[in-house]
Formats: C-alpha cells, structure tokens, sequence
C-alpha cells in the first residue's frame, strides 16, 4: 500500500555512519521523485560514495532509513534491492575481467531471473539472453567487442560495460558513481550522451566531479560536505548558492 | 588437442580391463574414485572459491553410515546408499551454515576443525566406529544382481559412476548456476549488486559438493570393503586439495588428472622409496614453479605455444 502511494522513487532520512569515530554520513535526508536526475557533488571525502553504498545495501547505516518506492528497505540485502528495481556501477571498475563483455552484460540480466538458478541447463544455452545482452551492447556502441574479454578492452570501453551491465537490468533507480571519471574528452561526450539517452522511466542518481559534463544532465543537485548535506534542490539555485562557493572556492 | 585428449582417454578407460592384471584394474578404480572426489572438491576450490581443507569429512561419514548400517544393522546396500547420502548431504548443509560465516583462510580453518572434530569421534568413539581397529568384513552391493566383487566388475562400476559424476559436474559448472557461482567467486560484491545471493550460492555449492564426496565415499567403502579413521583424516582432505591444484583447479579434467597424479605417486613410489610423501612434496613443488596453475592448463599453454611456432 504505502508503495503504491509514495510520491518519491528514493528516500533517504536522517541517516547517519560513522568509522570509528569518523562521521562520514551525518543525517543525510534526500528525497527523489520518480524519473528525477539528481546530481551528487562534494570535495573528496565528502561521502558520496559511502552514501551510494549505504543505498544499495553494500554498507549498513548505524541509523536512519532507506525508503525505494516507499518501501522500508535500510535492512535488505544488495540483491534484495536489485529486486526491486535499484541498479549501480562503481567508481572502481568492478567487472569480470577473464569474460567476454557479453558475459559480463548476461550476468546483469541473469541477477533478475528465476532462472539464475537453473543447474541443468548450459547458460549458453539461453539465446534470448545473449541477444539481450548484445542488443545492450549495441546501445553502448561495443557490440562489435562483444566476444573479447573484458581484460583485452580499453578503459574508456570498460566504463561503458560497467554502464551497460546496469542498463541492461533496467533498473527503476540507477546510482552511477562517477561514470565520466578517467575519460577523455571523446570518450565523455560519448558516455554523456548515453546517460542522457536513459529513458525517463528510470531514475538517475549520479556522483560526478566533472561539472561542466554533468550539470548539463541534472536537474537537481546535492552538495555534501563532511557527510552532510549543505545544499540541496535546483540546479542553478544550487549553483548559485553561496555554500556552494564557499565548498569549492573556500571562503 | 582437447578432443584427442578425450578420445585417448575413452579408449584407454574402455580397454584396460582387457589387457591389464587385476592389479592395475584395482589402481584405475582406486583413480576413479580419487577422481570423483577431487571433481567434488574442486568444485568448492576451483570454481568456487572456497579453500576447504575438510574435504574428507563427507567421504568418511557417507562410507561409515553405509558401513554401519550394512554390517551391523542389517540395512541391505541401496538403503544403506540412500540413507548415508542423505546424512551425508544433510552434513554439508550443516557444516556449510558453520563454515560460510567465514571466507578464504578462516573458511579453510573451519572446513578444517570441523572434519578434525569427526576424525576424532571416529578414533574415540569405539563403541559405534570400532575405533583404531575400523570396521572390516564389509561387502559390495550387488546392482541388479550383478556381482561387483571381481576387479573387472567393479572397474566398470566404478567407471560408469565416475562418467555420471563427471558429466553431472561439468554440466553443472557450465548451467547458469555456475556462471554465477564463478561470478561470486571473482566479485561477490558486483554478484550481489546485480541481484545475486552470493551466501546461499555458495552454500548450494557447498552441498552439491559435499554430495558428490559422499558418492566418492561410498565407491570407497565398497572398494575396500573396510573403513578407518584415516579416511576422515587431514591427510586424506589434504591429498585431493593437492590433486586438485597440481592438476589445474578451475579446469573440468584438471582435479581427476592430479589425483591419479597423487595416487600413483602413493602406490608406486611408496614400494620403493620409504618416505613417498617427500617425492610427493618435489613433484608438487616442481609442478607449481614449472606450471603455476596445475598441469592441465599448463600443457593447454604448452601446445599453444608449440602450435604458434609451427604455423
């Protein structure tokens, strides 16, 4: 029932995590509508990524709560959320390197079917999920790599499988972590396009230092700053925001 | 090279028992059995990546439950079968619980402890195990009344088993359950991301293992027709963990080539050469400075690298 009537695609409130005695998420509340492009920025050691990890499930909150669709899901497992339409990728490209990107893009679609269970039957055997998986590829632009392994690609060509594998689920709410980071110029264009290219059904969070880059695909954005939230809302209101300045300026 | 491979293999299996004495039969049976053992195993090690050092535990007790049950229960042998693969698997399914609250070197520690903790129910518990004696005076079943009690018979018994057994696996490894148990085993963390339940992957594992070592450990009772505590034993774990990584872990015939390895080296240096286990030492030192990742994959390099020159 309260699924069916929450407003919001991701709720975060008042969460906290600490390390020892280094607060790196102070009662962080964020709230994202259906079909949202949030934009998550900070300095470096903010605790964006930490952030990204309490959401999917990687990293328990020491308190606060963690709503998908108005779903309670703070305690879920990660593949419990990745049920329920919540897919990532990671700042540090996490792949499986000796595969063939193919592979790597079926897995994506595997984690949500009944048939990731199947022990008697040869996964190659699926032609339906390798024909999703290239058609996945195809949108990347690597379908023509699709039988190399992820080890023989180049960098900028990993960071587009990383993006594929989470696009391929279809996912109701993607968390990108830095997808432009360690691209060049070419490669940022290409990848930009693709995220913009996401349909609307699917709500987009995403942490980027490249501004320039990313402020032309956000609507709204948070600014962290020692695992608090100091601005959050509008883009160019944010932007505009003195505090904001003052983070990446200094005072 | 794989299908050459194959086709020599089938023919030496399919023939030997026609032109070899019943000692050499009886030593193709004991490698078969090695070999189901160390496929099971490397199916935790390998494909898995879970170092168990506990191996033995689900060969030991299948074998003591159907040598109980058999001798003195009165349990004719498909029962006794049924019955001590069922304890055997619902064993694994207990140990798993135990074991999985841990990976890597604390996985292995606990694997460890925990077929210790039967090795010494079985010397200790003497009024059920017999102790240090065994249990001897054990008989072969007698499938569809076919008796097994030749070396020839129970060659082809043992053969047919180990061809299920091998076929069963490779199926398994290659099924959508294997992809993603050598998903978790690479990156757990992305598995779990992408919808993956990475602990009860490896716990189904780790039962499927342990019921394949049962198999093993039934073969291995029926062929002995006896049964001591050493078969529990961390010598007897640590044998087929080398088997296993001598032989190439991760490949499908890799585990079944390194434990004829182990098993040979046992039979035929042990007659000549008191401390047999230091040749054993040497061959798997040699082995793992000259072909790091076990003898399998190294001659795939091997004749790669030869088939590259030629052409």
């Amino acid at each position: 029932m309260t699924a069916l009537l929450s407003a919001y695609a991701l709720e975060v409130i008042g969460l906290n995590k600490a390390f020892g005695g280094l607060r790196v998420t102070q009662g962080v509340s964020l709230s994202i509508r259906p079909g949202e492009r949030r934009l998550i920025i900070g300095p470096n050691g903010a605790g964006k990524t930490t952030l990204f990890n309490q959401i999917s499930g990687d990293m328990r909150p020491n308190s606060g709560q963690i709503k998908l669709f108005g779903e309670d899901v703070t305690t879920f497992a990660p593949y419990a959320r990745a049920h329920r339409g919540l897919s990532r990728t990671y700042q540090i490209i996490t792949l499986f390197a000796g595969d063939t990107l193919e592979h790597n893009v079926t897995l994506g679609l595997l984690g949500l079917l009944p048939s990731r269970w199947q022990m008697w039957r040869p996964l190659s055997s699926y032609r339906d999920l390798a024909i999703a998986a290239r058609r996945t590829l195809d949108t990347v632009g690597l379908l023509h790599l699709a039988d190399h392994p992820v080890s023989d690609i180049a960098y900028g060509e990993k960071r587009r499988v990383e993006l594929a594998m989470a696009m391929a689920q279809k996912p109701r709410v993607l968390l990108l972590d830095e997808p432009l980071a360690g691209l060049s110029n070419s490669e940022r264009a290409t990848v930009k396009s693709l995220i913009a290219s996401i349909p609307k059904q699917t709500t987009v969070i995403m942490i980027e230092h490249d501004m320039d880059t990313a402020l032309d695909l956000a609507e709204t954005v948070t600014l962290l700053n020692y695992g608090r939230v100091i601005v959050d809302g509008e883009r160019d209101k944010v932007i505009a925001d003195e505090r904001t300045r003052e983070v990446y300026l200094g005072a | 090279m794989k299908w050459i491979a194959s086709v020599l293999f089938a023919a030496l299996a399919l023939s030997l028992p026609f032109f070899m004495g019943d000692f050499y039969i009886n030593l193709a049976s004991q490698i078969l059995i090695a070999a189901i053992f160390a496929l099971s195993l490397n199916l935790l090690v390998g494909f898995g990546g879970m170092t168990s050092l506990g191996h033995a535990s689900y060969l030991g007790v299948a074998a003591y439950i159907s040598a109980l049950l058999t001798s003195r229960y009165g349990f004719d042998h498909g029962t006794a079968a049924l019955i001590s693969i069922l304890g055997t698997v619902a064993m694994a399914a207990f140990f798993g619980v135990i074991a999985l609250r841990a990976t890597g070197l604390g996985f292995l520690m606990i694997t460890l402890a925990l077929s210790q903790v039967l090795w010494g129910l079985a010397y200790r518990m003497s009024n059920v195990t017999n102790g240090d004696n065994g249990i001897a005076g054990l008989t072969r079943p007698a499938p569809f009344g076919l008796s097994l009690e030749s070396a020839a018979s129970f060659y082809w018994f043992a053969l047919i088993v180990t061809v299920i057994a091998f076929a069963m696996m490779a199926i398994f490894v290659s099924s959508s359950f294997g992809s993603s148990l050598k998903g978790v085993r690479d990156q757990s963390r992305r598995m779990a991301a992408l919808g993956f339940n990475p602990w009860m992957i490896r716990w189904i594992t780790f039962i499927y293992a342990g019921f394949w070592g049962g198999i093993a450990g039934l073969l291995y009772v029926y062929y002995n027709k006896y049964i001591h505590p050493t078969s529990l034993s961390t010598t007897s774990s640590a044998e087929a963990l080398l088997g296993v990584i001598a032989g190439g872990s991760g490949t499908l015939s890799g585990p079944a080539v390194g434990a004829a390895l182990v098993l040979l080296l046992k039979n035929y240096a042990s007659a000549y050469i008191e401390r047999w286990n230091m040749l054993l030492g040497l061959v798997f030192l040699f082995i793992v400075l000259v072909m790091p990742t076990g003898i399998v994959p190294g001659l795939h390099k091997l004749v790669a690298h030869f088939r590259g020159r030629s052409s």
